[in-house]
């Protein structure tokens, strides 16, 4: 399906992105690209803009200015019927699950399947379904209601919902964010075990050090709405600039 | 709760208003434009219309049934004193038909429907749901917000009917708590003197209280901002306009139909 990029051209693109809320200037020129199967992970402080940015990705934002290319599409001036298409391709994971209050968890695995490939026969759905709540280890969960889950189950069955379309990008907002040390690092291996297993690219917002050690093979710091520095983990723990380093501590 | 003072002057409450009032216009041409648009969610409509009709048939039918009761128990007196009793039945029938069944019906439908909409698609919001259906390929204007307002507009006139039926069937109890009325004096006095226009402008408006309820406690939740306060604040504020809206689409209808009969 990537056959429209050139070769070498990252999936995600973004230059000189603005966004403001008010005189709240959230997004400063930010500029990123995303190469296939690579896992880049974005911290900063709350209310950097992280959130922001990756709603952006997806046009759920509109920035400001700033030009973003997604899989070889302009999301910005891409006609709506094409940004669904294109939407169908990215998996998104919500800050805290966003899965669907009336429906079961496999009814929420369902939904997305059953709209988005209305051809697709039944038995094929539901082994699709099982596949995928077996992936996050949900597979005796699939009658439960979400109210009747644990945080960490909560964010596993959202990432079942989100893989189930088979996605080639991945946007995590804030995967671990409140849950305990334990499950945190269990989701943390999870989105290394389903980057391995699915090949996608994914973009992981965090302010957890350990999940971004664990899932990252680049990290980008976002200070102020802007990117103040890139590179592997140990590069940036041992960086010159003790504002760079304070955030590994 | 009490209200927190906001600091605002008048004029920008006022500028608030029409601002407000220009973004519920905009998200009624997107609501309407989508119902039209294919592919349909039929099942999702015939879902909806079930949730939000036949479930709302229980408080509908106590509340047309204690109507008719009272209105019937309340005007009785005052005809007796007029010696102008067999004119009860035509009298309670035209004003269900007319205002009451109608009016009452749509003032319940939007404390319980038009709340329950803005309740919940707000929380919906909040929790990131409806984000989560958009970045899915879903549109949630057109499966959330259209089946619904749609829903709403179709089941208004039947449940108003329904209401009338009930209400009607209260005052027949009525009659017969003062005295012995048979069901074909009462039908016959009823309806004796009913005519078209006593029906169809009040079937009319009907559709227009439904399509009201239903795209105002949308708007209120699909527009909801700040938390489980704001859900509560869009529930709040989804009955609150539709009950007032209700009012002035009565009386645009009344003068209407004043004007073409």
């Amino acid at each position: 399906m990537t056959d429209i990029l050139k070769n070498g051209e990252p999936v995600i693109r973004v230059v000189n992105l603005h966004k403001s809320f008010d005189d709240n200037q959230v997004l400063r020129g930010i500029s990123l690209d995303l190469n296939k199967g690579q896992n880049l992970v974005v911290v900063g402080r709350s209310g950097t803009g992280k959130s922001v940015l990756i709603k952006c990705l997806v046009r759920l934002i509109l920035p400001d200015a700033g030009s973003i290319s997604v899989l070889g599409k302009d999301v910005l001036t891409l006609p709506e019927d094409e940004l669904n298409e294109l939407r169908i391709r990215i998996g998104y994971l919500f800050q805290e699950g966003a899965l669907y209050d009336s429906m079961s968890l496999e009814e929420n695995l369902l939904f997305p399947l059953k709209r988005n490939r209305p051809g697709l026969p039944q038995k094929e759905m539901q082994e699709l379904i099982r596949i995928a709540l077996e992936n996050v280890d949900l597979a005796e969960e699939s009658e439960k209601m979400p109210s009747e889950l644990s945080g960490g189950m909560r964010k596993r069955a959202s990432l079942a919902r989100t893989l189930i379309l088979n996605p080639e990008i991945i946007l995590y907002d804030e995967p671990t964010t409140g849950l305990d040390p334990y499950t945190s690092h269990e989701i943390s291996e999870l989105i290394v075990r389903i980057q391995e297993k699915y090949s996608a690219s994914s973009i992981v917002v965090t302010h957890d050090m350990k999940c971004a050690r664990t899932v990252s093979d680049q990290i980008s710091i976002l200070h102020d709405g802007q990117f103040i520095a890139s590179g592997s983990f140990n590069d940036l723990k041992n960086h010159e600039n003790p504002t760079i380093r304070n955030y590994f501590i | 709760m009490l209200e927190k003072d906001t600091g605002k002057k008048p004029v920008d409450n006022l500028q608030d208003f029409f601002f407000e009032l220009a973004d519920t216009i905009r998200f009624a041409g997107r609501a309407t434009r989508e119902i039209f648009r294919k592919p349909f969610e039929g099942e999702e409509l015939v879902n909806q219309c079930y949730l939000i009709g036949y479930k709302t048939l229980a408080l509908i039918s106590i509340t047309a049934f204690i109507m008719g009761l009272v209105l019937t128990l309340q005007t009785f007196p005052m005809l007796e004193d007029l010696g102008a009793e067999a004119e009860l039945p035509g009298l309670i029938c035209v004003s269900i038909l007319r205002e009451i069944g109608p009016v009452i019906t749509a003032l319940i439908f939007a404390g319980k429907v038009g709340s329950g909409l803005g309740a919940e698609l707000g929380s919906m919001r909040v929790s990131d749901q409806i984000d989560a259906m958009e970045v899915s390929g879903t549109n949630p204007m057109k499966f959330l917000v259209s089946t619904r307002v749609l829903a709403t507009t179709l089941m208004m006139p039947l449940l108003v009917v329904y209401a009338d039926a009930v209400g009607m069937f209260g005052s027949f109890a009525g009659i017969n708590l003062q005295g012995n009325v048979s069901v074909r004096l009462f039908i016959t006095q009823s309806f004796q003197d009913i005519m078209y226009y006593d029906i169809i402008p009040a079937t009319i408006k009907s559709f227009f209280f439904g399509y009201a309820i239903g795209l105002i406690g949308c708007y209120k939740g699909y527009t909801t901002t700040g938390g489980t306060q704001g859900v509560g604040s869009a529930a709040n504020s989804a009955v609150v306009i539709s009950s007032v809206v209700i009012f002035i689409i009565d009386l645009i209808a009344v003068q209407i139909s004043e004007l073409i009969i």
